[in-house]
């Protein structure tokens, strides 16, 4: 006799192996998403990044100046904008499965509860990370040039990955929130919004008083900061414990927002 | 408990408003194991809602409806178990080849590599769907979608299938394709409860039916009982003078008459046996009949019959 564990997780590596197909087979959204962060990481570096590179203090720009000092302060908060941006993606995935017919097929079957959920989060989580790797690829190649040692990268990848599951599960809540594909590719749109009003592409301390308050507390920051401090050596301080709070928060919340409304669903 | 099998669907007192909208009112319905029932009404009687609320995904207001022997308030994983479903909308992944929605069919289905691979093959086959197999979805035909849905409900050899309008939208060829394969599965042994707005469909295909509306059932009973209900069924006689319409009307003092248009209606099925005997009376009698039509009952009749006002169309099911 096999567990209920058992079941929820091949359960959820079946639909996890379905989702992935289904990327596979549309990848010009991927592209799409993975498509605005790059572009800004261009923009940033090749059009602000000569002045902006100058406003900057030695160690915040990782010991470089001008140009190649910006790029080594903008591209953590380009690699969080990556998250933001994929994860429109999967609000977008999981609206159309919920307006599409295959949703009440699953829900009259004896799947285990968690698994169609688990299976996009899953799926968005591995379609971020390969997001992640290729914007970091193109950072690279730009000329950034980060300090951590394998220690330092290892902590980097887990936070980008703690953070993309808060930020996917928050989409997911989106995406069943969502009555339509198109509202569900439209909310989560703020969330490419809020790495401008953090210290992603400027100090805080240049904002001005308000905007300066936001951008401090809001989650983009401490994230920002301590994603920053592993790769390229900057000072982290406290940033790392209230990311990590931030991000627990988020996915705890996001999840069971998720759950209930994916237990709630009417059939359409 | 030993001859008396339980019902394969046992539904009493069930009852579902959405917000001031009763949609369903005091339903009762019991399908017996290896039969099937048939849900006949029109668009906004309740149907859909009858089959969402068997089939675990909406709740009941108030009500006991028990599935296999599970009740699906209280055990729905194992009324979800026994059951399979093939909805009005295609549960079908578009992105996906017809033989990966299978494939995902078997893998949720636990089958394993060899069980499900060797389903896969059979219902593909048993759907003509073999050429089609690795084409994706989005490139099937409305009758390929249904019947990849059907085989899809299959893939886990479900003892109840729940058929919500299976063949709306097709057209007469995939329609009598889909009652095929509706008869094969009855002959396999599983119960069947199939909704549909065609009184020919319910009638082909279905041992009892009832006849729903507004969420009340209004008829129940065999094809031939509820037949027997109907006065719609006639042959339509119309003559080319009043001279041989009153002759006619001599012969057939139970048909109805309209002297201006001259035409006499006939109740009767429109079987060749009475078509026969009918034309034997007008033939023996010498009089001339310029133009005969059958006219067999359509759910329009079945209606009016039981609840005696026409079919009121709603927005949707």
């Amino acid at each position: 006799m096999i567990s209920s564990l058992a079941y929820t997780v091949i359960d959820s590596r079946t639909l996890l192996r379905r989702n992935l197909r289904r990327l596979r087979r549309y990848p010009s959204m991927t592209l799409i998403l993975i498509g605005m962060p790059i572009v800004f990481l261009l923009l940033f570096v090749y059009v602000f990044g000569g002045q902006l590179g100058h406003g900057l203090s030695n160690p915040l720009a990782g010991g470089h100046a001008g140009r190649d000092g910006y790029l080594n302060y903008v591209t953590p908060g380009i690699l969080l904008m990556t998250i933001a941006a994929t994860v429109q993606g999967t609000a977008i995935v999981v609206a159309m499965d919920m307006t599409g017919g295959i949703i009440d097929r699953f829900r009259t079957m004896a799947i285990a509860r968690a698994a169609v959920l688990t299976g996009h989060v899953l799926a968005s989580l591995i379609q971020t990370l390969a997001s992640i790797a290729i914007v970091l690829g193109v950072a690279i190649a730009l000329g950034f040039r980060p300090t951590a040692d394998p220690l330092d990268w290892l902590a980097a990848i887990g936070l980008l990955a703690l953070f993309a599951f808060a930020l996917i599960w928050l989409a997911t809540a989106l995406g069943l929130a969502a009555k339509s594909v198109e509202t569900a590719s439209n909310t989560p749109m703020i969330l490419t919004l809020l790495p401008f009003l953090s210290s992603s592409f400027v100090p805080t301390t240049t904002m001005p008083e308000g905007l300066r308050q936001f951008a401090a507390y809001q989650p983009f920051t401490p994230v920002t900061e301590t994603l920053r401090g592993l790769l390229t050596g900057t000072h982290i301080g406290p940033h790392a414990i209230v990311a990590i709070a931030w991000s627990v928060g988020i996915a705890a919340a996001s999840y069971l927002w998720a759950r209930r409304l994916y237990n709630q669903r009417q059939p359409r | 408990m030993s001859a008396a099998r339980e019902p394969a669907i046992r539904v009493s007192g069930l009852s579902k408003s959405f917000g001031q909208t009763t949609v369903l009112d005091d339903v009762d319905l019991t399908v017996a194991e290896g039969t099937v029932f048939a849900l006949l009404g029109p668009n906004g009687a309740g149907k859909t809602t009858i089959v969402r609320i068997l089939s675990t995904l909406i709740p009941a207001d108030t009500g006991e409806v028990q599935v296999a022997g599970h009740d699906v308030a209280s055990h729905p994983d194992g009324v979800r178990s026994v059951i399979g479903v093939t909805g009005q909308f295609a549960a079908v992944d578009e992105l996906m080849t017809g033989e990966e929605n299978l494939r995902l069919m078997a893998d949720l289905h636990h089958l394993g590599r060899v069980m499900g691979a060797a389903r896969i093959a059979e219902l593909l086959d048993r759907f003509e769907l073999v050429d089609a197999a690795r084409r994706p979805v989005s490139t099937y035909s409305g009758g390929m979608h249904r019947r990849l849905d059907l085989a899809m409900t299959l893939v886990g050899s479900p003892q109840v299938i729940f058929l919500d309008e299976p063949t709306t939208g097709l057209d007469p060829r995939s329609r009598r394709t889909m009652w095929g394969s509706i008869r094969d599965l009855v002959s396999d042994g599983v119960t069947i409860l199939l909704t549909t707005q065609y009184l020919d469909e319910a009638d082909h295909l279905a041992d009892r039916i009832a006849v729903l509306d507004r969420g009340r059932i209004v008829a129940e009973g065999s094809p031939e009982e509820l037949k027997r209900r109907i006065p719609g069924g006639h042959v339509r006689l119309r003559f080319a003078t009043p001279e041989a319409l009153l002759a006619a009307a001599d012969l057939f003092e139970g048909g109805s008459r309209d002297d201006e248009k001259l035409v006499i209606q006939v109740p009767g099925d429109g079987g060749v046996a009475s078509l026969r005997r009918l034309l034997d009376r007008l033939d023996d009698a010498e009089v001339e009949v310029e133009h005969l039509s059958i006219h067999t009952p359509d759910l329009d009749d079945v209606f009016f019959a039981v609840t005696g006002r026409p079919v009121a169309q709603k927005a949707s099911a």
